[in-house]
């Protein structure tokens, strides 16, 4: 996928002036999610949980070839292939030989972050691949020619209103169509694809090393469609998801559900661990199982002392929901596949600081997200270790860097201080809504009132 | 018991009033108030833009104006967190991190003080938590228990803690987010006649776009209220 991140103002801004019921509709959705989540960790040990979760993760990373040939062997012994892709055009060239090779017309697809992230549909439909997502959130942006807005409810920025009038006009169903007509239309639509089509894509959740097993949280019942309807299925798994031993899922399946919607754990989860007829217990499913671990930038933020742990990341989706600043736009202002809190720290890491400047930046530092966070990924803290080295690489503004520079010689000479506190007060209001940064304030705000003694002046009169 | 009082730079400028009643109510409660001359800024607006060098500079400059304060007592939620939570990551031994307070935090933690007066008798307020005093001071209860306490009436207000947008430099970098963050606050806020918050940077925030949209009600900083509810004198 493309990364437009540099117009993140202006996107943000045209999102919140143009369109206020992108802002509604994402603050209502987050909300429910914040609530159920809240209620859902109310009677545990939340933190006890996400110490040991990160305890897990960060095991796992550290051992992180290990684990992945670990899991491998087990894959293969099953009869699967598996295959090992450094960068999005390494995916696209493993799935074009697959393509090419077993004449794959049509596509159906779960919902997979990662595909987004190497822009998997554009390159298979160049291939003159169908891709049919099979999501009922992504299924409805597919049709609207949207990346997603959210890792977890992709058309989080639409309403119902919004899915009437696309299914009204591509689908043909009532204006004022019921959910459940909507959804009905959907599935018999989708239920076609699903019985014609030759490939299945998948992501995971996470991949266990242990017993080599793929697993995949839902709730619709199209992953599991997806994964074992068609004659080959394709799962593409970062290589950060994986977990070291089968007893660890369980856990992790409860936390990662309760963190996304507040659910005890997913209505589906399928476990993959072969092709169908594969040794052992696999009876159905598809003839070839083919799973791809993609890199695309991890290895690297791995080996990057200061940031790695962002890596921990489990594609809950609570920070953004928790966020204040995502709130306000919903994910395409970020102009990168994974928005908000999370955004920030993995867009730098796995594609690069200059190419995701400024989402680093797009957070008032409110700390919320740490809060959340199912893994303890120390948010802003990564955050700020980007924005430290936006300032080092010189790429923050210039007017900044003067700003600043100024505020602290004046804070290091005291008597230089005290007169330019007493000073700012005697400028007259016109000249102040000019002076750069006091100007993007006033644009929407009465700027502070600056008259009256300071408080050395007072101090220096007596306090009584 | 002395205190150094720490007004920090917006509380310099635009709030000398309330840090005045800062010192008014602490010296009503017995503490010896100084002001050291040689105070200025925390350094916090450089640390959360990451310009790490400009922010230790002015780190070390107030650690040591205030190497030999007992307490060091701030009328805001966010420059004692920078001092304690902070500090410690960019000079060696600042043992100014352990001995500085929130203003309630100090009232309430140190002092032991459970009620100031009942200056606040049928006042309906409410209470605004910054972002840094609630998550890394982990203030919270303290505040509201101190103008509780005086008679007020701290009404529930469903985002009493969420960001205000302000965010340091964050407020005019990204300033149309910031602005819509205020908004939020002030389209729920419940039927009161003033907010209070502990942070200049959060008043200034919410008044300056309270005004500019005609919102007719007052922002105050939390020291003015705590004096009150003291003296009685509004
Ligand atoms: S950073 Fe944490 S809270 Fe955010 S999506 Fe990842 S796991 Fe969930």
């Amino acid at each position: 996928m493309d990364v437009h991140s540099r117009d993140y103002r202006a996107r943000a801004r045209q999102i919140i002036e143009e369109t206020p019921e992108v802002r509604e509709a994402v603050n209502a959705a987050t909300q429910t999610f914040v609530d159920n989540r809240q209620k859902a960790f109310a009677d545990l040990d939340g933190t006890a949980l996400s110490r040991w979760a990160e305890r897990v993760k960060s095991h796992a990373l550290s051992h992180l070839a290990d684990y992945l040939e670990e899991a491998e062997a087990r894959l293969v012994e099953r009869g699967a292939h598996v295959h090992w892709a450094e960068t999005a055009s390494d995916v696209h060239q493993i799935f074009e030989c697959i393509v090419r090779e077993q004449g794959v017309k049509k596509a159906v697809k779960a919902k997979s972050m990662l595909s987004e992230e190497i822009g998997l549909n554009p390159f298979l439909e160049s291939c003159g691949v169908e891709v049919f997502e099979t999501d009922l959130g992504e299924y409805i942006i597919q049709l609207l020619g949207e990346p997603p807005s959210h890792i977890v409810g992709p058309s989080i920025h639409k309403s119902l209103d919004d899915t009437r009038v696309i299914f009204h006009e591509r689908l043909g169903t009532p204006r004022d169509a019921s959910p459940e007509r909507l959804a009905e239309a959907a599935r018999d639509l989708l239920r076609d694809a699903f019985l014609t089509a030759d490939l299945g894509i998948s992501g995971g959740n996470f991949l266990v090393a242990e017993t080599g097993s793929i697993a995949l949280i839902e709730n619709e019942g199209n992953i599991r469609l997806s994964t074992s309807v068609p004659r080959i299925h394709i799962a593409l798994v970062g290589i950060e998801k994986v977990l070291p031993k089968w007893a660890d899922l369980p856990t992790f399946l409860q936390v990662t559900a309760k963190s996304a919607t507040g659910q005890p754990v997913g209505c589906f989860v399928s476990m993959i661990q072969g092709p169908g007829g594969s040794p052992g217990d696999e009876p159905d499913g598809p003839e070839e199982l083919h799973v791809v671990l993609v890199d695309n930038g991890r290895s690297r933020l791995l080996a990057d002392p200061e940031a790695w742990e962002a890596l921990r990341c489990v594609r809950c989706g609570a920070c953004l929901n928790i966020c204040p600043v995502y709130r306000q736009t919903g994910g395409h202002a970020y102009g990168y596949v994974y928005s908000g809190p999370i955004g920030g720290i993995l867009g730098p890491g796995l594609v690069g600081l200059e190419e995701t400047l400024p989402l680093p930046f797009a957070s008032s530092a409110c700390g919320a997200c740490a809060d959340v966070c199912p893994v303890r990924i120390p948010i802003p803290d990564l955050l700020h270790v980007w924005r430290q080295r936006a300032v080092e690489r010189g790429l923050t503004s210039d007017v900044e860097r003067s700003v600043l520079g100024l505020l602290t010689s004046t804070a290091t000479r005291p008597r230089l201080f005290g007169w330019a506190e007493k000073a700012a007060g005697l400028l007259p209001a016109p000249v102040l809504r000019h002076l750069p940064m006091l100007r993007e304030w006033s644009a929407g705000r009465e700027p502070p009132r600056l008259e009256g003694p300071t408080f050395r002046e007072l101090w220096d009169e007596g306090i009584e | 018991m002395r205190v150094s009082l720490f007004v920090t730079c917006l509380g310099d400028r635009f709030f000398a009033d309330a840090a005045a009643d800062a010192v008014r109510l602490l010296r009503s409660l017995d503490v010896d108030v100084d002001f050291p001359k040689n105070q200025t800024c925390c350094g916090q607006p450089a640390w959360n833009a990451g310009h790490i060098p400009q922010a230790r500079e002015m780190a070390a400059h107030t650690a040591a104006v205030f190497a030999d304060s007992d307490y060091v007592v701030l009328p805001s939620g966010s420059c004692a967190a920078m001092l304690r939570c902070t500090y410690p990551r960019l000079l060696e031994a600042p043992v100014v991190a352990e001995r500085s307070y929130e203003l309630a935090e100090f009232l309430v933690d140190v002092l032991e003080i459970t009620e100031l007066g009942s200056g606040l008798e049928g006042r309906r307020l409410a209470y605004h938590h910054g972002c840094h005093a609630l998550r890394e001071l982990e203030v919270e209860e303290q505040p509201v228990r101190l103008l509780e306490s005086a008679g007020a009436k701290i009404v529930p207000w469903e985002m009493d803690q969420e960001c205000c947008g302000f965010g340091g430099l964050f407020a005019v970098k990204a300033p149309e987010v910031s602005i819509a963050m205020a908004d939020r606050k002030l389209d729920t806020l419940p039927d009161v006649e003033t907010v209070v918050s502990a942070d200049g940077g959060c008043l200034l925030q919410l008044e300056g776009r309270a005004r500019r949209r005609g919102v007719p009600i007052p922002f105050r900083p939390l020291a003015s209220l705590l004096w009150e509810a003291r003296s009685g004198r509004a």
